[in-house]
Parts: C-alpha cells; structure tokens; sequence
C-alpha cells in the first residue's frame, strides 16, 4: 500500500518536474498584446479583414503591417479599444452593410425558365445565365445567404434581403454573388438605387417592372450634376456614397420605382 | 483496309431513346445568310480571339474579325460580308458573356471596298511540309467540332517525346437526335478521305481507325467505299450502340483497348488522336481548297419543330433564324436544348447564335420533356453502375451537396467527363452531373487561385 502511494507520488513529481522544466526551454515568447487584441475584437472569424480570422488580424496589427480600422464588424469601438492597446491612432471607420442592388421580385420580374437544378446562384448563373430574364438581376438561390457568417440574408420572393442590424459587414457575400450585385454601403446611407442592369430603358422594361431607365431624374431632382451624388454606368444609376443624397422625396419620384430608402429587412432574430 | 468489331465494351453506359429518326435521312441543307450574324469570340476550348473589327467597319466574308489570342485559341473570321453594327458581350449557350461581333449582312458594300470573299491560297497537301499544313489548320480556324472545341492544330502536334500511335475518327454520334455527323459521312464522304490523308501525314503516319457506331450501317458502307483503295493500316472499327460511346476516352478503349489515364493526362499520353468527323472534313477543304471554317452542319430537331433538318448554317446564325429556315415552332416548345439531350445546354431563349461547336438545336414539346423536383438518395446505386469512368457519382453528389468539396475531389470528380448517365439513371431526379460540374468548377477556380497566388509570391 505504501510503496504503491509513493511510487505513484514519485511519477508526479517526476513528470511536474519535467514540465517545470519544459515550461522554461520551450516557451514560445508572444506579445501579450496579441491577446489583448484578440480579445478586443468580435471574435467572429468572419475574415471581412482579409487576415485569417480575429487572431490573424491581431497578430498583423500587432506587428504593425495592417491598419487600425479594418474590422469592419467591430467598428469604431472596436478600432478605439485597439488604438489604447497599442497606442497608435484608430482611422475612423464607418459601419458598411451588405446591400443587395436588385428589386426585381418574382411579379416584377420575368422569368424565362423552369429552374429546378441546384439551389444555389453559382451553379444556376453557369446554366445559360440562370432563369431570369434579366441577366444582371438577383437569380434567388441564396449563394450570399449561404456564406453569410451572422445569418443576415435570408431569400424573400426570389431576392435575397439583407438584415442591416445583424449584417457585420464581412464582404463575403460580395464574393459569393455570381451577378456581382451585392455592395457594401455605409449604414448611415438611407436612400439607394435597387438596380444593376447598365441597359437602355427599353431593354430593361422588356424584363423588369422596376429596373432603372437610367433617366437622370434622380440627378436633377436632387440638385443636378452639380450636387454629384448620382454617378451613372450605362443607363444605370448609381448613389455616389462619398456623397450621398438625404432628400428623401427623390425616391417617390422615381418613374422605374427602383429607388429605395433604407431598404434593408429585419429577420426579426 | 478491313471493317472490324469493337473488341472492348466499357463499364457503365447507359441506352437513351435515340430519336434519331426524326433527322435522318434529310440530306445536309445550305441555309441562306441570315440578315444578322452574332459572331461570338470564344467558339473554342481557351483563350477566346482577340476581336480587331469595331463597330461601323464593313467585313468581308472570310475577312479576320478575332486574332489567335495565345498557345490554347484559333482565329475568328466572317463568315459572311455586312456591317459591323456593334461589338459587344453576348451570352453562348453555356451561360457565359463573350464578346462577340454583329454583323448587318443586308448592307451593301461602300464603294472601293473588294467585296470578293477572302479565301487562303491551295495547298498541295502531298508536296507541302507537316508545318505548312499546321499553320493552315490554325490560319482556317479550325477547332474539335465535337463539342468540345479544342483547338485542332494543338491536337495535331504532339509535344516531344510523344508520339501518335493511333488517329482515330469519332464518328460515333451517340447523343440522341443528332445526325449531322452520320449525314456528313454519308455526303462527303470524299472530305473525310482526303482529311484523313493530310492529318496521317501530319502525324507520322499513324495506324487509322474509323469508329463507328453500329447503329448507322449506311455510314459503314460510305466509309468502306471511300477508304476502300487506301493504303496503310485502317480500320473501320464498328461500335456497340451504347452512350456516351462518342466520348474521347471510351472511343480509345472501344477501337484499341488502351486507357487514358486521369487527368491531366490527354490522349496523346497513350498514343491516341481523336478527332471529330466533321474537324477531318473541315481540314480537307482547308488544305485542298484554302477554304476558311464559315459554317457547320447542325442537327435541328425535336417533336417541337416543323421540319426536322440538317442545316450547314453560316457560324454565329441565331438559333431564331435557324428554327425558321425548319419551318418554325411546332406546337409549345417546353424546351430548347443546345447540343443534344445528354450533354446540351438548355437554353431560356433563341437569341442565341451557332458557333464551331453547335452540333445540334433540339426542341422539345412538353410530352418529352419531364417536369420533377429531386429528392434524397435512396443509395440504390444506379449511377455507380451506370458511370462510364467508373466513379462513385452518389457520394460525390451528397459531399457536393454539403459543400464538401475536399470529398468530391478525393472521389476523383475531376475525371467526370460529363455525360449525363448519372442523372439519366436517377431513380431519385438527382441532379448529380450538375453537382459534379459544381466541383469542378470550383475546384479549378481555386486550382487557378492558387496559381495566381504563387505567381503573385513569386513576383515579389
């Protein structure tokens, strides 16, 4: 009974000696700040700074090489709380969410096919450009909805709709969409154009309700040229977010009725 | 020169309805220019063609509207004379935007322009070198007219150290409906001949095996009489009917048991070129006349439209004027399919133009076209059975569907040719060759990104 207790009292000491002693060679010396960062940041792995997850991001901050201010999740609090870790000045950033640059609905716009394939946007874009007969617009499959980390895009009446309070970001629905039509717009913005097909009036009408004429109205209702918070691409209009309308009564005079304010949608989660 | 029978079957394969009754025994019909082309860029297998036309200059048949762009593309040129109207992104059948180029042929010609159709100069195949006749393969803008579309003069110039064993001729046409091929082989006979002859003597005087699917008896016979006082060592290999027979992999397994081995190996690796009859034809009047590759034989069939045909339509004809120069719809088509019912492209709409590589237009009325929604694997395994490249189609298909891409890939999804015998086997309407094309696709995308990545890190 005795020899057994120490044998196995001997064993432990031995083994807590070793890694007494292992705990001095082997250590692997960090910046404590790393983890100060880490746990400064949201910790949602989202990858919206490019880096690999929040310990990525933290370990370039720390290192100098990536700039205050790219965790687009975690905002200017999140850039505060890291400037007084490190000590170097936050670049104020402002909150940008996820839009979705489409309106066409089911009844708004026609659909040229029966797709029953895969659900999935990629798979039905690389299927003669999917079943819509606007080939810039929103196909419906969820491709964004899927790679969204925080579960802000869900698909109503075949567009995907994004939950502005739940949406972090990210920027990883921007890559996933095969039409290219999702941006990131500062969340203060309220007013937007819900469009993407560059085409003349004429062209659009023939497969879209809603989908921009490209008409200027926009423009001149909202103090001309001059004023620069539309820019155009073909017969699309586009919101200049570096300067961005606030007369909200723009959107009501939209003969395409392709204008929004804040049409973000709330999941309600 | 003898006729012999295939002596290997491959595994899996499936037996379609061939509906092949519908345009056989219509004889090859030229289709007037239409008023408008669509010329698209990328009618081939890499690089689409660096387009040098803008809009408001007048082309002439057979003047370069799209210059080689690298090692993997082919030449573009007009096949018929008119306007440029615009040059602009158009879609092809498979959903991507090309450019492409719009042709008025209506306008008349400005004054001092030589309105003459540009051809290139004869070529006597027997005194010209193996170089010569390769440059006019590429100059004549030819490409595989299988399907594929890979460009032909690649094909003919084996890289060092490989040599060509076998050339073999596809002329299997195993996709239901199609029979552009099979009337080729009936009509010009004669082009295939002399094709085969410049591309033996390109290659080195390969062994030629004619392939052949048993279900075209009459094509036998025109082929046994054209080859019938050639020299060398030919055969005319008689296939089983069996789909996809016609697939580059199989035909070399069916007519000389050799395997090609996975990708990235190519038919050459084993001492095989296969090329499609109508390429061979094309190559013929390339050499021997100087003629450039302006139209092609497509099959325009279906229960949907008035006249089943086979039209040797200018390239870039959209598929609207072709169903007209048919007669016109028939009744409601349900469907439109670019290519044939196994490996086409269901299209949404007819202002799509022809390209090197339209074998085949097939409408389709609702009584053939099958309305489902798919559902769970049942694990029955139809589509192992029925794989021809010997894959596990339903797991690759329930790892794609959980995007485990990593799984697909370790399943070998990579040497899935396509050819649609999983989905055809499906008890369950699993869309699997889809899933399976989901994979590949990204998996090269991020075969591509890597690269890009290493070329970036290496740059630095």
């Amino acid at each position: 009974m005795t020899t057994a207790i120490l044998i196995i009292a001997g064993i432990g000491l031995a083994a807590a000696a070793t890694l007494a002693v292992a705990d001095i060679c082997l250590s692997v010396k960090e910046d404590p700040r790393i983890g100060l960062v880490t746990a400064a940041l949201p910790g949602a792995n989202c990858g919206g700074c490019g880096f690999p997850g929040c310990d990525g991001y933290a370990r370039a901050l720390v290192a100098g090489t990536a700039p205050n201010g790219a965790c687009a999740a975690g905002g200017d609090a999140c850039a505060a709380a890291i400037a007084k870790i490190l000590g170097v000045a936050a670049t104020a950033t402002e909150k940008r969410v996820a839009l979705v640059k489409c309106c066409g609905t089911r009844s708004e716009a026609i659909r040229v096919g029966d797709y029953n394939g895969i659900c999935d946007c990629n798979v039905a874009a690389a299927t003669a450009g999917g079943d819509k007969g606007c080939t810039y617009g929103c196909l419906g499959y969820g491709a964004c909805a899927n790679v969204c980390p925080k579960g802000a895009i869900s698909v109503q009446d075949g567009l995907a709709k994004v939950d502005k309070r739940l949406c972090i970001g990210c920027g990883k629905c921007v890559a996933a969409c095969p039409k290219k039509l999702i941006e990131l717009v500062p969340a203060s913005a309220t007013i937007h154009v819900l469009c993407n097909n560059p085409d003349k009036g004429p062209t659009v009408r023939k497969v879209c309700g809603v989908g921009c004429m490209g008409c200027h109205l926009c423009e001149r209702n909202s103090g001309g040229k001059e004023a620069g918070h539309f820019t155009f691409q073909g017969f699309l209009a586009k919101v200049n977010y570096e300067n961005p309308p606030t007369d909200e009564q723009i959107v009501a005079k939209c003969p395409a009725k392709c204008m929004s304010v804040d049409p973000h949608f709330e999941t309600g989660h | 020169m003898k006729t012999v029978k295939s002596q290997f079957k491959f595994k899996g394969g499936v037996h379609p309805d061939y509906n092949k009754e519908l345009a056989r025994g219509k004889a090859i019909e030229r289709m007037p220019v239409p008023a408008e082309l669509v010329v698209s860029m990328s009618q081939h297998l890499g690089a689409p063609a660096k387009c040098i036309v803008k809009a408001g200059d007048y082309v002439v048949k057979g003047q370069l509207l799209g210059e080689r762009n690298g090692f993997i593309s082919v030449p573009v040129y007009a096949p018929a004379s008119g306007l440029v109207k615009s040059v602009e992104p158009r879609f092809g059948p498979a959903g991507g935007k090309a450019p492409a180029v719009v042709i008025d042929t209506t306008a008349a010609a400005p004054e001092g322009v030589d309105a003459t159709e540009r051809t290139l100069a004869p070529l006597d195949w027997k005194t010209a070198t193996k170089e010569e006749l390769l440059a006019r393969v590429n100059d004549a803008g030819i490409c595989g007219m299988g399907g594929a579309g890979f460009p032909t003069c690649v094909k003919l110039n084996p890289p060092p150290g490989k040599r060509c064993e076998y050339l073999i001729l596809n002329g299997a046409e195993c996709e239901p409906y199609l029979c552009a091929d099979h009337h080729l082989m009936l009509e010009r006979a004669d082009r295939v001949r002399l094709g085969v002859e410049i591309m033996r003597k390109i290659l080195g005087m390969p062994a030629v095996r004619i392939a052949i699917e048993a279900n075209k008896p009459d094509a036998i016979a025109a082929m046994e009489k054209a080859f019938a006082d050639i020299d060398g060592n030919v055969e005319i290999v008689v296939l089983p009917v069996l789909y996809p027979q016609g697939s580059e992999k199989h035909q070399i397994f069916a007519t000389v048991g050799r395997v090609v081995p996975e990708p990235p190996a190519l038919p050459i690796d084993v001492g095989c070129v296969v090329e499609n009859v109508g390429t061979v034809a094309a190559i013929a009047d390339a050499v021997e006349k100087g003629a450039i590759l302006l139209s092609r034989v497509t099959t325009v069939s279906g229960d949907a439209v008035a006249e089943p045909k086979n039209v040797e339509a200018p390239l870039g004809t959209k598929y609207s004027d072709l169903i007209a120069f048919c007669g016109g719809e028939k009744g409601r088509v349900a469907k439109l399919i670019s290519g044939g019912t196994m490996m086409g492209f269901a299209v949404s709409t007819a202002d799509i133009s022809t390209t090197k590589t339209t074998s085949g237009l097939l409408l389709l009325s609702g009584r053939r076209v099958f309305q489902y929604s798919s559902q769970a694997c049942i694990n029955c395994g139809r589509c192992v059975r029925a794989c021809p490249m010997n894959l596990n189609a339903a797991e690759i298909a329930k790892a794609v569907e959980s995007d485990d891409i990593k799984s697909a890939e370790d399943a070998h999804v990579m040497t899935c040719i396509e050819c649609g015998a999983c989905s055809f086997s499906c008890p369950a309407y699993r869309p699997i060759t889809q899933f399976c094309r989901r994979a590949k696709n990204s998996i090269r995308a991020r075969i591509a990104a890597e690269k890009a990545k290493a070329a970036a890190a290496a740059a630095k």
